[in-house]
């Protein structure tokens, strides 16, 4: 199976480990991922707050390149893939919009691509037989809260590969490495996406309210499949916990690093050096099981 | 007497205060294709929304003001900057309307008319971001940062939390540029 990647702004800076994680993962499960050949960035929140054309016109120069390619998009970052998509979406539909941003493009797009998120890719039914006949150590003692967020199931009528309300995905592909995701309640809650920079009280409230509910509910680790879900929910825990009085150190990993750990995929643990929290405390909560 | 109740000639004053502009529901639905008016202040979008918090009016307030056409204040509030834009009002609605498409119409009417931001340093992060992918065709985290914080005045927010990232090498010292950033510009320009 062949895909044209788009990594992004985020998986060549803050988000590295996801984007490096994502390629080991695929080259393991026999996914080959191909880059879009000097892609541009998708515009992320800023063109939709701005400018609603640029927000699609930013993403169908990608695409128009990817449909010259000749194979589907893979975005794993949450933001690229929900704008990607949502272009994709506004581009079939709007036929005077895709005409006149066409005109301007060097390889146009007319909707003989479409674009998934890496998540909906590697929790596809048949990719989770593979992951399982290719495990070779269950996270079992692993307590994972999924993190689902927002960019990756909301709105669902334009990305629909998950259910906006329950989602189950991220469950799924934990419980098939063996670990024993907990049941909790800010699954689809919002993280404050990109006002981390800008309204950091914002985001460290939200991030609070989500770290705090993993923890009453017995997780020993959260798992996202977003940069900025990743970066907000580590870089602001500190705040967090004195903002709520409440010791709030979790570790946060990126789905793919943990299929990577199951399917003992060399490589992947050195992206745990990288984390700002520190992931050892999760990582030996598995060897306490294991031993 | 007879009063000349939305008569032309009667200029409209909002409960708050501004003049009333009964065109900007019409306003919103040209620019993002959503009805205000089917909005029946159920109050379900203000009970899910995660910014809600720290917004002046209600989600659910900001709908009716629309409805009422208190553009003026609408426009002046800092609810339409800290919309996070999660979508879950827009995915619960039981009327089907995205108030997260009237929040982004907002933003770009406010923007369009040049008025006055309640919150600024939101719009100036969003603005230096587009002026990133316009030089480089793609957004440099660390240039963005530090050209975010020269405008915003912000110099010392976050610095601390800034080292770790930058020694764990996440944060590169060098951009990447597109080649085809010529057509990039074009793109922006049109738009
Ligand atoms: S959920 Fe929908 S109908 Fe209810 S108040 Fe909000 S916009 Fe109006
Ligand atoms: S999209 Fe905006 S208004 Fe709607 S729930 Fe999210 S933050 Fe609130």
């Amino acid at each position: 199976m062949k895909y044209a990647y788009f990594p992004g702004c985020s998986l060549e800076s803050t988000g590295r480990e996801f984007g490096e994680s994502t390629h080991l993962v695929a080259d393991e499960l026999g996914i080959e991922l191909v880059e879009i050949p000097d892609w541009n960035c998708c515009g992320a929140t800023s063109a939709h707050n701005l400018d609603h054309r640029l927000s699609v016109a930013l993403p169908a120069r990608n695409l128009g390149i990817a449909e010259s390619m000749g194979v589907d998009v893979v975005a794993p970052c949450a933001a690229c893939y929900n704008r990607m998509r949502g272009a994709e979406v506004e581009l079939r539909g709007n036929t005077a919009m895709r005409d006149g941003i066409n005109a301007d493009l060097e390889k146009p797009f007319t909707g003989a691509v479409t674009v998934k998120s890496a998540l909906e890719v590697f929790t596809a039914p048949e990719m989770l037989e593979n992951v399982e006949s290719k495990l070779r150590k269950h996270l079992k003692g692993l307590k994972p809260a999924c993190y689902y967020g927002c960019l990756l199931i909301r709105p669902p009528k334009v990305l629909g590969f998950d259910d906006a309300e329950a989602p189950r995905s991220l469950d799924l592909a934990m419980e098939t490495v063996g670990a024993e995701p907990v049941d909790w309640h800010f699954k689809n809650e919002c993280c404050g996406a990109s006002f981390g920079i800008a309204k950091s009280d914002i985001v460290v409230k939200l991030t609070g309210d989500i770290l705090s509910n993993a923890k009453k509910n017995g997780a020993n680790c959260i798992v996202t499949a977003c940069p900025l879900c990743m970066t907000n929910l580590e870089m602001r825990q500190g705040a967090a916990g004195k903002l709520r009085g409440e010791d709030l150190t979790m570790p946060i990993f990126y789905f793919t690093e943990l299929l990577g750990l199951a399917m003992e995929v060399p490589g992947v643990k050195k992206y745990f050096a990288s984390h700002l929290v520190d992931v050892n405390p999760a990582i030996d909560a598995i060897e306490a099981v294991t031993v | 007497m007879e009063i000349a109740l939305n008569s032309e000639e009667v200029k409209q004053i909002s409960p708050l205060g501004g003049s009333v502009d009964p065109g900007f529901k019409r306003e919103i639905k040209d620019t993002c294709g959503e009805d205000v008016m089917s909005c029946y202040q159920c109050g379900e979008c203000t009970a899910g929304c995660p910014a809600a918090f720290s917004m002046d009016i209600a989600p659910n307030q900001i709908m009716r003001m629309t409805q009422l056409g208190m553009k003026d204040e609408v426009l002046a509030s800092s609810s339409i900057w800290l919309c996070a834009g999660c979508e879950t009002c827009a995915t619960r609605c039981p009327r089907g309307v995205a108030l997260s498409k009237v929040m982004d119409s907002c933003r770009q009417i406010a923007v369009k008319e040049g008025r006055k931001v309640k919150e600024p340093n939101v719009l100036k992060f969003h603005d230096q971001f587009l002026k990133e992918v316009s030089r480089f065709g793609r957004v440099h985290e660390l240039t963005l940062m530090g050209m975010y914080k020269m405008r915003s005045k912000r110099f010392f927010d976050d610095v601390i939390l800034g080292i770790p990232m930058f020694l764990k090498g996440k944060l590169g010292l060098i951009p990447s540029f597109v080649k085809g950033r010529g057509e990039v510009r074009k793109l922006i320009k049109k738009s």
